[in-house]
């Protein structure tokens, strides 16, 4: 089961609310997918600049494996007010802890509700019957 | 198509065991890799891998004209190979564009074995059939009869010689082939031949034995490194040596003479005429495009449809793309216009909207004896 403190959304990204803010980052299971279980088969994460205005939905980034490109999705819709640039030059960190150090980015939300996306449970279910 | 209508070799259960993950490729479910792409590439390139290549379309050419016929048919020269020799060459339409490249093992002229690709085995079956005219010619398909299994990599005699009986293989020359007792299995055919740039084998061979051959190889390979290799790996080292895989570099749109894959087309007047020759023959006379490899120093990788820039002006896509671990860089293939198609010539690549400079240079990328 993954962490219940935390919403899905069906493209693998997971929001989290601390305070104001909503962090955004990938599943264990998108990582897997992407890299098949070798964290040197992740090549590259773009991630947007601070103070981008994202809308929910909205691609806000893209991450890159050896054999694919896959875009990022945000959950929410808002202003990106911190990047996790460490991140982009530590790829092995999404490998080692998507949950936490993995983090991509932080969104001050227009609308703080989080209603529309998945809760654990629910992903849980996407991910099994889709494979 | 579903995933239950892909066609499976009979070491389909072997992989998934394994760990492999299973993809469709060409209509069949096959392992694109059992642990990280660019490992399994390192592993053939400085040990030994073993490839399940069972979807591979193998047919038999035999009877008194089929050396003729096939010139008549094929790019390359079947009357002038070797007895026991391969020669690579291409299946084209009148206008020069390819239905299929294969591997054309000469036993006699009056048997010739035939290896096509998987995607394309029924189109160059019924093709051939079409063609036959008066010639004296049977063609039968074999592939579902037969195994092909691959070892590449420098160890690949290593690995596999202890399993052969009363042949030594360092006899068998590079894209010549034998026929051997393996593992106990008589008359299987092996031939030093293979899709990576390494040195190595493939063998073929009743299919019913194709588990017991596997774990006879894996077992035998291990104290050279010997793995199972994937797809995904076998795509990248192809890539790395320059060869084309139809459906990416070579269709019916796309020659092999702007392929560079001359050596493979005989215009040689003993041939006689056969389909497409007229058509590449103009082509060879005035070449509008030219293959070319592209790296890129940033750590995007050129993937296959990506547009590729000259200025403003568009002027072609990367038809391949990969993490290239030997060269360690990234490496992409593309038809150039022929004026930009020379070595050190920047382009752009658009990477989904964002430019991404390319530096162009020629095929391949890696080679074994050319170092």
């Amino acid at each position: 089961m993954r962490p219940d403190d935390r919403k899905y959304l069906d493209s693998h990204e997971w929001a989290k609310l601390e305070g104001d803010l909503i962090v955004v980052g990938i599943t264990d299971f998108a990582v897997e997918e992407l890299s098949n279980g070798n964290e040197g088969d992740l090549v590259y994460c773009d991630l947007p600049d601070i103070g981008r205005e994202v809308e929910q939905g909205e691609t806000f980034g893209e991450i890159e494996s050896v054999k694919a490109v896959s875009d990022l999705n945000a959950p929410v819709g808002g202003e990106i007010v911190e990047v996790n640039s460490d991140m982009m030059e530590h790829l092995e960190t999404l490998a080692d802890d998507p949950w936490k150090k993995g983090w991509l980015i932080k969104i001050k939300p227009t609308d703080a509700s989080m209603d529309h996306l998945l809760a654990a449970e629910a992903y849980e279910q996407h991910i099994t019957a889709d494979h | 198509m579903s995933d239950a209508d892909l066609k499976q070799t009979d070491l389909h259960e072997v992989h998934v065991s394994s760990g492999a993950k299973m993809v469709p490729f060409g209509g069949w479910s096959m392992p694109v890799q059992y642990a990280s792409i660019l490992d399994e590439a390192r592993r053939v390139r400085e040990h030994v891998g073993l490839f399940d290549l069972g979807h591979m379309g193998r047919l038999e050419v035999t009877g008194p004209d089929a050396t003729r016929f096939l010139d008549s048919v094929v790019t390359s020269f079947v009357g002038k190979i070797p007895v026991g020799a391969i020669r690579y060459g291409l299946l084209c339409a009148e206008d020069g564009g390819p239905l299929d490249d294969l591997l054309l093992y000469k036993s006699s002229d009056e048997n010739v074995f035939v290896v096509a690709n998987a995607s394309n085995c029924a189109t160059v079956l019924a093709w051939l059939n079409d063609h036959i005219g008066a010639h004296d010619v049977t063609i039968t398909d074999r592939s579902a009869e037969l195994a092909m299994l691959a070892l590449q990599g420098p160890k690949s005699q290593d690995a596999l010689q202890p399993l052969v009986e009363g042949k030594d293989l360092s006899d068998v020359g590079y894209y010549k082939f034998t026929f051997a007792t393996v593992c106990g299995i008589p008359d299987v055919r092996i031939s030093r031949t293979g899709y990576t740039g390494e040195d190595g084998f493939e063998l073929y061979f009743p299919c019913a034995e194709s588990v017991r051959v596997w774990n006879a190889l894996i077992e035998a390979g291990a104290e050279h490194g010997l793995a199972p290799i994937g797809l995904g790996a076998r795509d990248t080292l192809r890539l790395e040596a320059g060869m084309p895989l139809y459906g990416h570099e070579i269709d019916r749109e796309h020659n092999p003479v702007e392929a560079g894959l001359n050596f493979g087309i005989s215009f040689k007047e003993e041939k006689g005429d056969w389909i497409g020759r007229a058509a590449l023959a103009a082509v060879k006379e005035a070449p509008k495009r030219k293959l070319v490899g592209i790296t890129t120093e940033g750590k995007r990788v050129p993937r296959e449809g990506y547009l590729l820039f000259d200025g403003d002006r568009e002027v072609g896509h990367i038809c391949s793309g990969a993490v290239s671990p030997t060269i360690n860089t990234n490496i992409g293939s593309a038809y150039l216009p022929v004026e930009l198609a020379v070595a050190g010539q920047t382009i752009d690549m658009d990477i989904r909207g964002k430019r991404q400079q390319c530096v162009v240079c020629d095929l391949p990328f890696y080679s074994r004896t050319r170092k």
